[in-house]
């Protein structure tokens, strides 16, 4: 019997990029053929750019070949498997030879949260044991570790909440351990709302059983009986896996009674899927959703650690928070805070996307700067532009300008630029991005989400979100900017939870960073990144016109006329700046101004 | 704040006539939610997977066996994007408005599927085949532009992708039905 493993990755990522297929056909293949291997299945390695990937592992070492489509597959099976030679200008990592930029990427980084995705099957409760999982469950149990000393460790690690509070997690699980009750709960914020951040679907869908260890140890340390996951609706393949390895689990005793074999702790897991709506992700609003009523957030304190889900004290991490938990528990708080900085230990993972090569998960130690983290790992932008700008902490955040590059990631550093660290969303905008655009992209987002509580964040942003409009539009007014910097002040200062206090950061960062931009719309009435449609106008070189016709015919509005083989004239009265021609050109003939 | 509302009675009647409601499918249901604590939000979801969307009947129905205050459940209901108070086409389009597949043309999709479908974002086709709606981030950002249709994403689209694969389903919704 040989040992060759041919293992496909499917998580969502990769199964958007066709990874079902290539699986399907790889099972076709060796059933066809009688090839001798073994099919296995693991989630996203966070080389998202290259999915779908296909990892096989035979006597002489491992190989990650990437795009691996259906065709790819049958050459490489053919070639590697069937003539054992493997076909190295399709491998994007092997521990044999060099794979230039697509190495650097893994390179680079530490995985410490991501430590198991794209290694294990995250369906198999016993690869997750094979790599020391729930040892650190099984550590407590032995070892007969008291609660306070959990904390202690957790605490030391130096920690900070991976959800975008940065709160130190070993203060807040103090805080629910010392409130005495019969029943304590402990959540995971599993809501991921940033539009642009994928890394807790990743780790839900690609280690599991981590996040469930993580929290079976809160749970034990802070005195719960109850863990609840609150897991966006729109991550239907994290919510399967997680149900999955919860069932493994309570099979196995990690969970129910005596929870992975600590003497009289009780503990059990739920999953409970959310029902879309961004201001969820807030603690109190998240706990209103459990009880099944409003997403409402409510004044703190009192906080959940004193009065949380059914009035009982109660403790919520973010997922990324809990998936760490066990590493440090069993390799010990130094292991973990010798990564990362003065006051950012660890690593963070970061969702890499935009217009960015290697888009894609990284995890990397704090304090590393975002030039580094953009053109080391991400491999740069896109067909060469130019790097305008980077946005983080989605509709809580703001856009760092590419002059602030040598920014670190840690709370303190990205904070200081106006931006927030937030959970790890880092979408990267390159000279083809409005910065005004995006402004009003992210209060479209948090004028849509505000649950309508406070009247400065409800009607606030509204009239923010119209000035913005109004400008984009090409009907801004001298002034707008003032008034859009002094609704802001008030949003903030009127607002009673993070939605409201922070829904303006898009927008003041953006006019910090990038003025000159507000005032040419408003001036000049011109989009210097050509984005804003009713700023433009769409004209036809005459010089590189060859008169193909193809604009012409497909033009909705019946703006262009020419006659074959002449000049194309666009007719700007009838011109709805779809900017049809312009993506249809073949010769570059179309003039955006 | 999204802001939906029931159908008043007068549109109601119209849909009534096409179609039959079932309302005994919500049976089991309502039995393992009743009196359970938090119970509202997985009723609503639970009726909404049964029958496609919550007509004003459910609500009365889960109101009246569960004893639940309708404005309670309607609150709810209200409140959540998931939730959908009106019937839906057989396919919901998602096409992903999130940060990422913004800034690489999102726009441009739901424009071309506007067009190709002659429907607004948020609207049925007459045929009842498809409904298209926007959402923010469906968490595939590295492959954006993003769509979503059923359980099936489609990344690194363009108009004429996004376009080409909303006639593939039309043309297997004809076979199938044919
Ligand atoms: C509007 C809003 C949305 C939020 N969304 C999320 C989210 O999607 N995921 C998350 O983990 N935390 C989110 N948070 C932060 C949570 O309130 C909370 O601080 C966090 O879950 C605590 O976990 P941590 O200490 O591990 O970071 C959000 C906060 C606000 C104000
Ligand atoms: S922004 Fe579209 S999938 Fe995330």
């Amino acid at each position: 019997m040989n040992d060759t493993k041919v293992i496909v990755g499917l998580g969502s990522c990769g199964i958007a990029a066709g990874a079902n297929k290539t699986y399907q056909k790889i099972k076709e293949l060796k059933g066809a053929e009688n090839l001798d291997f073994e099919l296995k299945q693991t989630s996203c390695v966070g080389m998202c750019y290259r999915e779908p990937l296909v990892e096989i592992v035979d006597e002489s070492g491992s190989y990650l070949y990437g795009d691996v489509d259906e065709d790819r597959a049958v050459d490489i099976l053919d070639k590697h498997i069937g003539g054992g030679e493997p076909v190295k200008n399709y491998v994007v990592k092997s521990d044999l030879f060099d794979t230039g930029r697509d190495q650097e990427f893994l390179e680079g980084q530490v995985k410490i949260a991501l430590r198991h995705c794209g290694h294990i099957d995250p369906e198999s409760i016993d690869e997750y044991i094979a790599q020391e999982g729930y040892a650190a469950l099984h550590k407590i149990a032995k070892e007969n570790i008291p609660r306070e000393d959990i904390i202690n460790e957790v605490m030391e690690s130096g920690i900070r909440g991976r959800g975008g509070g940065g709160f130190p997690t070993g203060k807040k699980w103090r805080f629910a351990y010392n409130y005495t009750s019969e029943e304590k709960y402990i959540i995971c914020n599993a809501d991921e709302g940033d539009p642009g951040a994928f890394m807790d679907r990743s780790l839900l869908e690609g280690d599991p059983h981590a996040v469930l260890e993580g929290m079976v140890i809160g749970g034990y340390a802070i005195g719960a009986s109850q863990g609840v996951i609150y897991c966006r609706a729109e991550y239907p393949l994290a919510v399967k896996r997680l149900n999955l390895a919860i069932k493994q689990a309570r099979e196995r005793g990690y969970l129910g009674e005596n929870a992975g074999g600590i003497q009289g702790f009780h503990f059990d897991i739920m999953v409970k899927e959310g029902a879309g709506a961004f201001v969820c992700g807030e603690e109190t609003a998240l706990i209103a959703s459990v009880e099944g009523k409003r997403g409402m957030p409510r004044k703190r304190p009192p906080y959940p650690a004193e009065l949380g889900l059914w009035n009982k004290p109660t403790n919520i991490n973010n997922v990324e928070t809990y998936a760490n938990v066990p590493y440090i528990i069993h390799k010990g708080a130094s292991e973990f805070s010798r990564y990362g900085s003065e006051k950012s230990k660890g690593t963070k993972v970061f969702a890499l996307a935009g217009k960015v090569n290697h888009s894609g998960l990284v995890e990397v130690p704090m304090g590393m700067s975002i030039q580094d983290i953009i053109f080391e790992l991400g491999g740069g932008i896109i067909g060469g532009k130019e790097f305008k700008a980077v946005q983080m902490g989605g509709p809580s955040g703001g856009c760092i300008p590419n002059y602030l590059a040598d920014t670190l990631v840690d709370y303190d550093s990205v904070s200081a630029t106006g931006a927030i660290m937030g959970s790890g969303g880092m979408v990267v905008m390159d000279e083809t991005t409005c910065m005004v655009d995006v402004a009003k992209f992210f209060l479209n987002f948090t004028q849509e989400e505000s649950c309508g509580k406070c009247t400065f964040c409800r009607m606030g942003t509204k009239r923010m979100l119209e000035i913005l409009e109004r400008i984009t539009d090409g009907e801004g007014q001298e002034g707008d900017i003032e008034e859009l910097e002094d609704l802001s002040r008030q949003i903030i200062d009127n607002s009673l939870c993070g939605l409201g206090q922070t829904a303006p950061n898009p927008v003041l960062t953006t006019i910090k960073y990038f003025r000159d931009e507000y005032e040419a719309h408003i001036r000049d009435r011109k989009c210097p990144a050509k984005v804003c449609k009713p700023l433009l106008t769409y004209t036809v070189d005459p010089e590189k016109c060859t008169g193909c016709l193809v604009c012409a015919r497909k033009c909705p509005t019946g703006a262009i006329s020419g006659e074959k083989k002449q000049v194309h004239v666009i007719d700007q009265e009838l011109c709805i700046k779809c900017g049809d021609c312009y993506n249809r050109c073949n010769f570059d003939a179309i003039i955006v101004s | 704040m999204r802001i939906q509302r029931i159908p008043l009675p007068e549109q109601e009647a119209v849909q009534e006539e096409s179609e039959e409601l079932d309302l005994s499918v919500l049976d089991p249901l309502i039995d393992k939610y009743r009196n359970k604590k938090g119970n509202v939000i997985p009723l609503l979801q639970g009726a909404q997977q049964r029958l496609g969307y919550i007509p004003r009947e459910a609500f009365e129905k889960i109101s009246r066996e569960t004893g639940l205050e309708k404005s309670q459940l309607y609150g709810v209901a209200t409140f959540y994007a998931q939730f959908r108070l009106s019937p839906v086409g057989k396919n919901i389009i998602k096409v992903c408005h999130g940060t990422a597949c913004h800034v690489q043309g999102a726009e441009d999709i739901t424009d071309a599927l506007e067009d190709s479908l002659k429907v607004k974002d948020g609207e049925t086709t007459e045929d009842m085949i498809f409904t298209l709606e926007s959402v923010a981030c469906l968490g595939c950002c590295s492959l954006a532009p993003v769509m979503m249709i059923g359980e099936e994403t489609y990344g690194k689209l363009t108009r004429d992708k996004a376009v080409k694969v909303i006639k593939n389903i039309r043309i297997r919704e004809k076979q199938s039905n044919s």
